[in-house]
């Protein structure tokens, strides 16, 4: 492999793994606050979307990735209700987000564009517009530098960087801050949070928001940034894959990183490599793409490691004496 | 006492109580928890609350903490009256609690769980320096020590409860409410919570125990209240009552706190036991060799603190988890491990199990009372008048029989285990296993969560099948018991026996020391 491929490889590594990584922030800030969230996927398809939709029909990207955050909060909210208010079962509310998700989309955009349930490809203001990162081109022939500086952190779109900026932001106010304090006591122990005179209802509903927020980006992201307009079932099991690295993580910001980047990694290499063969024998494409799914399941099946998720994830908050 | 008594006889003005509670009455559905209750708590002094479960202490105390609104009634603190809609309505007024299941976050540390809502500003760092220093100045004045920077899961119970108790006082809580405190700590920790209590009453402190061990509110309280259905019966000042009387409050005529018994007349030995050994699946050694035995007609009471080897025990003998050594049921050997080691067996060769947990092991809570009393038993020829065919009324009509003798109240088959109270759940699964005459009984926490009518009850049921001739293995975390009930007495630490007495030459300082390793 010469150096050119890899280089490319990395790259698309960033952009690939961006949507996993903003996905991946949102549950894992949606479950140490005690709310299990399987609905990252609806949300996700739901945003791209809206993104495509009104990126299209405004002509401004960013009008499109407000849309995609309102839509994909408003689609949180909704599994909030079920959750938090009425105390339903979160896995079968974040599976209806996923059905409702899937049809709703393409429902809508076969009625609107009539492209057969996708939207027209975007172009222009539409779409994402790659940055270049100062001094870029001006190392763009040093050694080393040259190639990672140039080739592969510049020429993203913004939430590529973004993404990446939240790793930081997120462990800052999960371990530094009151609120994410209280919201990992609350995915803990939701009693202690309540005795000590917080509201569990309104710092579990503030994750869920948080989730929604970031759940729009990665949606938004896929689909102007990573491609040029919503197609059906687009974000292709990317909530799932989020899901899982965020498992692997163990629930942790920066880890969440490393995970994204390997799920990242696995999908440009089955993207670079379509025809490959190893020790003469050719490797179907398919068994290429299947990569991330199949680490997916391996790292589910509990391979990595014990995972203790947070301790009342999943269970609504009954008061009780 | 001697300085607190000449304050109580002084005349007091409606600001002397810290708390004044008049005509609180709560009810969830057709259940009336709270009546009209009226108590006022004097500030500075040690106020006990008694009564059996169910009387409404707790949902008393849940609406001075802000967890239910009271349906009628007024709440004044310190001659103001207040309106407590919430925890935070609460902790503003200067009210603590300390739950008898603790409100802590377990993988966080002291400090972290000290400041969670009551943080100084936005970030951290601040809060947790500021916290640090504040409990370091708690510490040396009222001797509760804690490393701000251990985990909670990794702390005693005795410690976690310090914790708790630091939480209310960082609210700068003037009121501290304790529910059933004791329930959990060895005997030595609880005296050292006791000590705690008067350093913070001489600091002005108020404090509401509740408890139904009355021998802890004759030791540290100054005056008592007492519950019974829902209503205050009675408030004594502590010096000028007796246990006797409190207890004759709580139920509402005469009771014996004392077991009456004769001595026992030992047999044959049923069980004997050689150098037992569990591991458990975490690798842990749970028992380390124990050896011991029992003869028919005597109750052998194993003390300890819980966790430390008694349940594993149970379950050995109950057929519920393999251990290691050698065990002989009336002379014979029998396996510990594998084929012939489960519950089943166990039961046909007349071992009976009441086991600890009753609402998790000794009874399926959605399933009526003759089901439950069928259960484990459920191969009586009696019950199975053919192969293919249970007879559900023959079942149903035993049930009724053995409820009635036990005493469970309603006596109907037909209800199901959860609508019966703790004290009766438990006297089901008392009828089941003792009305089967077993050789061996072995009986974990007969009345933990059972009021004192029902309490008396049980224990004569315990004597009356000791003196037919069984031999009872007896675990209980209250001394109390151990000591009344038993007729010899065998201390449990670390998975290993620390050393047997005869209750006659015992008490209960000695048992605690042994308790807790010290002997």
């Amino acid at each position: 492999m010469d150096i050119a491929t890899l280089v490319q490889v990395l790259d698309s590594t960033l952009r690939l793994a961006t949507p996993l990584l903003f996905a991946c922030l949102a549950g894992l800030i949606s479950e140490r606050a005690g709310v299990f969230d399987i609905g990252l996927e609806g949300k996700m398809l739901v945003a791209a979307f809206m993104a495509a939709a009104i990126a299209f029909v405004s002509g401004n990207v960013w009008i499109g990735v407000a849309a995609a955050v309102a839509a994909s909060v408003a689609m949180a909210l909704l599994h909030g209700v079920a959750s938090i208010t009425f105390r339903g079962n979160q896995l079968i509310s974040g599976v209806a987000i996923n059905f409702l998700a899937a049809g709703i989309t393409v429902v809508i955009a076969q009625n609107w564009f009539r492209q057969g349930g996708r939207t027209p490809s975007l172009s222009g203001d539409a779409r994402m517009r790659r940055i270049d990162l100062p001094f870029a081109e001006s190392v763009r022939d040093v050694p080393f530098l040259g190639p990672v500086y140039h080739g592969i952190l510049s020429g993203h779109a913004l939430l590529v960087y973004v993404a990446f900026l939240c790793v930081p932001l997120t462990w800052f106010v999960l371990f530094r801050t009151r609120f994410g304090l209280r919201l990992r006591a609350v995915g803990e122990n939701p009693a202690a949070v309540d005795t000590a005179g917080v509201s569990v209802v309104r710092l579990r509903y503030g994750a869920v928001a948080i989730c929604g927020v970031l759940c729009g980006l990665a949606g938004a992201y896929l689909a102007t940034g990573l491609s040029a307009g919503f197609v059906k079932d687009m974000t292709a099991g990317r909530g799932f894959i989020a899901l899982a690295a965020m498992i692997f993580a163990k629930w942790r910001p920066w880890h969440a990183m490393g995970a994204v980047l390997l799920f990242g990694l696995l999908e440009a290499v089955a993207n670079r490599f379509q025809n490959m063969e190893i020790l003469g024998l050719a490797v179907p494409v398919q068994a290429m793409q299947a990569l991330p799914y199949i680490l997916t399941v391996v790292i589910l099946a509990g391979f990595v490691g014990k995972a203790i998720p947070p301790r009342a994830g999943g269970s609504p908050y009954v008061k009780e004496h | 006492m001697a300085l607190t008594e000449p304050q109580m006889r002084q005349e007091t003005a409606a600001s002397d109580h810290a708390i004044e509670l008049r005509g609180i009455s709560k009810a969830f559905g057709p259940v009336q928890a709270n009546k009209d209750i009226s108590i006022r708590v004097r500030r500075g002094t040690i106020h006990g609350i008694v009564g059996e479960n169910g009387a409404g202490k707790s949902t008393l105390m849940s609406i001075l903490y802000g967890f239910y609104r009271a349906d009628r009634g007024e709440i004044l603190i310190n001659g103001q009256p207040t309106e407590i809609p919430d925890s935070l309505a609460a902790i503003r007024a200067g009210i603590g609690m300390v739950f008898q299941h603790f409100k802590l976050v377990e993988n966080f540390s002291v400090l972290e769980n000290v400041i969670l809502g009551a943080e100084a500003g936005g970030f951290l760092r601040p809060s947790l320096a500021r916290a640090r220093g504040l409990l370091q100045d708690l510490a040396r004045e009222f001797e509760l020590n804690v490393n701000p920077d251990a985990l909670i899961e990794d702390l005693s119970v005795g410690h976690q409860q310090r914790v708790e108790i630091l939480k209310a006082l960082y609210r700068e809580a003037d009121i501290l409410i304790l529910d059933e405190p004791t329930g959990v700590l060895t005997p030595s920790e609880a005296d050292h919570l006791f000590r705690i209590l008067r350093g913070l009453k001489d600091q002005g402190k108020t404090i509401i125990l509740i408890t139904h061990k009355l021998r802890e509110i004759m030791e540290v309280t100054d005056e008592v209240s007492v519950m019974r259905r829902g209503e205050m019966v009675a408030t004594r000042v502590t010096a000028q009552t007796s246990p006797t009387e409190l207890a004759e409050l709580m139920v509402g005529r005469k009771v014996l706190l004392r077991v009456e018994k004769t001595p026992a007349q030992p047999g044959d030995p049923v069980l004997q036991l050689e150098n037992l050994r569990v591991v458990d699946s975490q690798g842990v050694e749970k028992l380390r060799g124990i050896s011991l035995d029992i003869r028919a007609g005597e109750i052998l009471g194993i003390a300890g603190v819980a966790g430390n080897g008694q349940s594993e025990l149970l379950e050995v003998l109950a057929g519920l988890r393999p251990a290691e050594g050698k065990a002989r049921l009336r002379g014979t050997p029998f396996p510990l491990s594998g084929s012939g080691a489960d519950a089943q067996t166990r039961r046909a060769q007349r071992i009976a199990h009441v086991p600890e947990d009753r609402q998790r092991r000794g009874l399926v809570m959605n399933f009526h009372a003759w089901e439950n009393i069928a259960f484990g038993y459920h191969h009586d020829p009696a019950y199975n008048p053919s192969a293919w065919r249970m007879d559900n009324d023959a079942i149903r009509e035993d049930a009724r029989g053995k409820m009635e003798r036990f005493d469970v109240r309603p006596p109907d088959p037909l209800l199901k285990a959860s609508g019966f109270s703790g004290g009766n759940q438990q006297k089901i699964v008392l009828a089941r296993e003792m009305e089967r005459n077993p050789d061996l009984l072995l009986v974990g926490q007969p009345t933990r969560g059972v009021d004192i009518g029902a309490i008396e009850f049980i224990h004569q049921q315990l004597i009356h099948l000791r003196d037919a001739g069984s031999a009872i293995l007896l675990v209980s975390v209250e001394l109390d018991e151990i000591l009344s009930l038993s007729d010899r007495i065998v201390v449990m630490f670390d998975g290993r026996i620390m050393g047997e007495r005869l209750p006659e030459a015992t008490n209960a300082q000695e048992l605690g020391l042994m308790m807790a390793g010290m002997a």
